[in-house]
């Protein structure tokens, strides 16, 4: 974005030069998401064509090419749903129903409208993003300080994310709601039972977002170079005065690329743990009741319910970044 | 130069302390965690001692040997319940009964699932980020679509692909293909872009040709662009073919076999799955970085000082 930018100051000004980086920039993308629409409208005609033509030939009636286009657009049971049906199921199931009903004398979510089930899947999502980079964090710190932490504890990091994350939700989920503290803490009425099915889910996504978190630390806080380090021995800086006034501002830019990945790898992972654990509520368990009922049009809704609230996270940590890199004195 | 604000005997003495206060409560912590500290200090010690080849494999080793160790410790001394956690021992014996079984999981899952979607996914990706490369309007348009849907959760794809095509493997294959394509694009476009403007004028002023300067110089720079997303993608892919199982396969595959165990909580055989995968992901990572380091010898990151 930058070099568009820096294009258009150097030969326009003001509106025009405005207007020329928007195009530069904005003008692929949107070529590159209508391609990607029309291909969409092209596949879905072709692989719903066959069960059109199956049903007129049922009836016996003879459909022009028209009708069968407009037909294979509009089913109810698509192979491939349309753009427009995904986007009117969208809209019905956020605008068109009510956020919260009441059911049994008290107000509740309403399981019919699709932010109920998004709010279900981003609680644990941004929990378990907490927790995986803080400690993605703290490993990054050891890792950097002790020789013996580098070369034990980085081979397995990487090894365990060899492990598939589908084999052990179902697992976390057995293990951590039979804990007896977290049981004790329900009957005591410290965390509701809804807050307890969400711990497994947070947990999941935690293990999915550290990684990346420590991969970018670890580079970040090694990129001070030698000179830089040096200049710090010579002030006679100790350990702790080069992590906060040298290591630790140097990782900030390495830090939030890589806090991007493991948000987007955090929301893969509550989806992912609502798979197997017959969750009732979230994106994830939406998807699993749209594959046994056959419902395309509810699974692609969801896939796309789960796209905007990856793209919002990111924006939101983007304008953080934003934010912080200029409180501490970067350029724009 | 001061080393540290710790003196040098802080953490063994605190280690000690932990210990002691431990065995006054209770003495299979503190047996726990003589065993870790005792270990930690080894490792730290060969860790500063030692060096080259030898330490570099067995430091890692002895780490994880210990992490076993402690596994087994606690399950033993704790009784804890079978169908929580089983103890590596009960798992090993499960693997070694359970071979056949596990070799037919591993070659529908991995070798036809996940491997044969990872070679048609990264192969597709390199050939769309060669063509894509000719034309910079579209890749100034791919690449910020191409991130965004990298950071799609594509895994939400796999119901729909089962519907597609089928119980068998193909589908799973189709999943894979769908998750590490982005990715694989991404990192190809973003190396294709790599080199130099002054090492590409220098391959206009010897009149090479497009091919010569894709052959000779380009596809070289990218190199270390297209190991990262090859990297990445090895795991992606075994999340993928694992994943789909569970939306409905034949009656082999890892993920089929996890499932249908985890009903009967014969956690042994669910963990000697996770193992299996284990060891799979780490040797297919393991594989790509090993080719890695042979054609990328050249490149700042792989040479050691």
């Amino acid at each position: 974005m930058s070099a568009a930018t820096a294009y258009g100051a150097n030969d326009r000004s003001g509106a025009a030069g405005w207007i020329a980086a928007l195009s530069s920039t904005v003008l692929p993308v949107l070529t590159i998401v209508l391609a990607i629409v029309a291909i969409w409208y092209a596949a879905s005609v072709m692989m719903n064509r066959a069960w059109t033509l199956d049903e007129a030939e049922r009836r016996g009636v003879q459909l022009t090419v028209m009708e069968i286009v407009s037909d294979a657009m509009n089913q109810e049971r698509p192979v491939l749903p349309t753009p427009h049906q995904v986007f009117d199921e969208l809209w019905s199931t956020t605008v068109g129903e009510p956020v919260m009903r009441e059911r049994r004398g008290e107000m509740q979510g309403n399981p019919r409208n699709l932010v109920f089930h998004a709010y279900h899947t981003l609680w644990p999502t941004i929990l378990g993003f907490g927790i995986g980079s803080f400690l993605g964090i703290l490993l990054a710190i050891g890792i950097t300080h002790s020789r013996a932490m580098d070369m034990s504890v980085m081979p397995w990091a990487i090894a365990s994310q060899t492990i598939p994350i589908l084999a052990i939700a179902p697992i976390i989920v057995v293990v951590v709601s039979n804990l007896p503290a977290l049981n004790n803490a329900v009957s005591q009425g410290w965390i509701s039972e809804d807050t307890k099915l969400l711990v497994p889910k947070a947990l999941i996504s935690a293990y999915l977002s550290f990684f990346p978190v420590v991969v970018g630390m670890v580079a970040g806080l090694r990129s001070p170079q030698a000179t830089d380090l040096d200049l710090m021995r010579t002030y006679s800086a100790s350990r702790g005065q080069t992590f906060w006034k040298l290591r630790l501002p140097a990782s900030v830019p390495f830090l939030f690329t890589s806090l991007k990945v493991s948000i987007a790898a955090a929301l893969v992972g509550t989806i992912v743990a609502e798979l197997p654990t017959g969750a009732r509520f979230g994106l994830g368990a939406r998807l699993l009741t749209g594959s046994y009922y056959g419902q395309t049009i509810q699974i692609w809704s969801a896939l796309f319910m789960a796209a905007i609230c990856a793209a919002a996270l990111v924006i939101l940590l983007g304008a953080l970044e934003k934010i912080v890199l200029k409180r501490m004195g970067a350029r724009s | 130069m001061r080393a540290s604000a710790i003196p040098q005997w802080g953490l063994p003495a605190l280690g000690a302390a932990l210990i002691a206060l431990a065995a006054l409560t209770d003495a299979r912590l503190a047996l726990i965690l003589a065993v870790w500290f005792g270990a930690w200090a080894l490792n730290a010690v060969l860790a500063e001692r030692a060096r080259g080849r030898g330490a570099r494999f067995f430091v890692p080793l002895l780490f994880g040997v210990t992490l076993l160790a402690l596994w087994e410790m606690a399950v033993q001394l704790y009784d804890i319940s079978f169908v929580i956690l089983p103890a590596p021992s009960a798992i090993w014996a499960r693997m070694v009964t359970e071979t056949p079984t596990l070799w037919a999981d591993f070659q529908q899952t991995i070798l036809k699932g996940a491997l044969a979607g990872y070679i048609m996914g990264c192969g597709a990706a390199f050939l769309a980020a060669l063509a894509v490369d000719r034309s910079p309007f579209l890749q100034k348009g791919l690449l910020p679509v191409g991130n965004f849907i990298a950071a799609l959760p594509i895994v939400g794809t796999a119901p729909i692909f089962v519907m597609w095509f089928g119980f068998g493997w193909q589908s799973k294959s189709a999943v894979v293909v769908a998750m590490v394509f982005f990715p694989m694009l991404v990192n190809c476009v973003q190396g294709l872009k790599a080199s130099d403007a002054m090492q590409r004028d220098l391959m206009r002023t010897y009149a090479a040709s497009y091919g010569q300067t894709l052959v000779k110089l380009r596809l070289p720079t990218a190199m270390p662009f297209v190991f990262n997303g090859l990297k990445i993608c090895t795991t992606l892919a075994l999340i993928g073919a694992i994943v789909a199982e569970f939306f409905g396969s034949p009656t082999v595959g890892m993920g089929f076999r996890i499932k249908i165990e985890m009903g009967r909580l014969a956690m042994d055989m669910v963990w000697a799955e996770i193992a299996v995968a284990a060891l799979a992901g780490s040797g297919f990572y393991g594989l790509v970085a090993l080719i890695e380091k042979r054609l990328t010898f050249w490149h700042p990151s792989q040479r050691r000082g």
